[in-house]
């Protein structure tokens, strides 16, 4: 139901004489267009070379694609139905966007096979001009549908992979890393969106519960500037990690961040702060009661 | 439903099992108050790991139940207190103030033997 509801738009309303005569002046266009496969597939590889379109691509390659997209376009005039063509469009664009073939590009091929077909269309019908006005009835909705179904099909896994790539970044920007037993760090990279703030927080109070950890040493040495929104945010973080019983140290606040905090007025009082990682991990290691000695010092003391 | 107060060594614990209404949250702080002068208990845990949702009746329970503990010569801690529901709170504005917290029940116990032995070296 979504899908007829999506093509809506692009269903043209039929021309005004009755559509059987529209029907089998369609059958009579696919024949001809089947007749002349060939012929009008080599003409619309040598368009799409000399538009130096799809140049990421072999000739090998895009004359296997189009004969494809050729029999699917006149599959889609014959039957009316574009969920193949979807399909296929669908298919197609997963497999050449990694090589970086542009939206200009697939509307420009889809257009030129569209123009090829019609010029075919003209030498065909070129004597009798009432006949070819109705043909280019019947011809020019269902030719913009295809483009349409086509150039929305790319677009829509275009932004499908940008959607996933965005995730994956997303959740790649806060990792929560165990360096001991109960302790783990936050390195925090990057500006902080409130996007990004809700996620950290909330990965920062799973891995507590994953890992048990005690205390965790948020790191914002990487992140360059933080407005009130976001301060008040990790103030929130820090005493959400308490209520479950584990400690945040903030460490690396900027000189710049550090006023931009006293300016704007957070309340830091809840937070302990440490000046680097270094230290943060080191004030970690006391409230855990870890005690880092070199190797022969320990040794010597155990003696 | 009534939570069950269990008696372990120095200390009690209650472990909510359910949602509770606001009648069955005051008789829990009560119950607390009365059963560790009963027991002579040196520490209370009130384990939330079931609890979805803590409100500010809820926190404000626990927050006095604190406070009365103290009174009555023992320490509390709340524990399993689950991400969502720390979030929200915060969120609420309901931080639950100088409680003490712990991940789990048995944080919660290592916490109150280290208080008790502090106590005890003091």
């Amino acid at each position: 139901m979504a899908r007829d509801r999506n093509l809506a738009p692009h269903a043209l309303p039929q021309p005004p004489e009755s559509t059987e005569s529209t029907t089998a002046l369609l059958r009579e266009l696919v024949s001809h267009l089947r007749e002349k496969r060939t012929e009008l597939r080599e003409e619309w590889a040598k368009r799409i070379t000399e538009s130096r379109l799809l140049t990421a691509m072999t000739r090998e390659e895009i004359f296997a694609e189009i004969t494809t997209v050729y029999d699917n376009y006149v599959a889609v005039l014959e039957t009316g139905s574009v969920e193949a063509l979807q399909a296929y469009a669908r298919d197609l664009s997963e497999r050449i966007i990694p090589r970086g073939v542009e939206t200009q590009e697939v509307v420009g091929i889809v257009l030129l096979l569209r123009d090829v077909l019609a010029r075919s269309l003209f030498k065909k019908y070129q004597l009798d001009f009432n006949l070819l006005n109705r043909v280019l009835d019947a011809y020019e909705p269902a030719a913009n549908r295809i483009a349409n179904t086509v150039a929305v099909g790319f677009v829509q896994e275009r932004e499908r992979i940008i959607r996933q790539q965005q995730e994956a970044i997303r959740e790649l920007s806060t990792p929560v890393l165990r360096v001991r037993e109960r302790l783990l760090i936050l390195p925090i990279i990057g500006l902080i969106d409130p996007q990004r703030a809700r996620q950290l927080t909330e990965q920062l109070l799973r891995g507590i519960r994953e890992n048990r950890g005690k205390v965790a040493v948020m790191d914002i040495t990487g992140v360059p500037a933080i407005d009130s929104a976001i301060a008040n945010r990790l103030v929130q973080t820090v005493e959400a990690a308490r209520l479950l019983g584990a400690t945040v140290i903030v460490t690396g606040l900027s000189p710049e961040i550090a006023q931009t905090l006293v300016t704007i007025g957070v309340d830091l009082s809840k937070m302990n702060t440490v000046g680097d990682l270094q230290g943060g991990i080191e004030l970690a290691e006391r409230v855990l009661g870890y005690k880092v000695v070199p190797v022969e010092e320990g040794a010597s003391r155990s003696h | 439903m009534a939570v069950p107060i269990l008696k372990q060594s120095h200390f009690l614990i209650a472990s909510i099992q359910s949602a509770l209404s606001d009648q069955d949250l005051i008789q829990l702080r009560d119950d607390l108050a009365d059963l560790v002068g009963r027991h002579r208990a040196r520490g209370v845990i009130v384990d939330v790991t079931a609890l979805d949702v803590l409100d500010s009746f809820a926190t404000r329970t626990l927050r006095a139940i604190a406070y009365i503990v103290k009174l009555r010569g023992a320490e509390t801690v709340i524990v399993g207190i689950q991400p969502e529901v720390a979030l929200s709170m915060v969120q609420l504005g309901l931080t639950l103030e100088d409680v003490p917290t712990a991940l789990d029940l048995e944080e919660g116990l290592t916490f109150l033997n280290q208080r008790l032995e502090e106590r005890h070296g003091a």
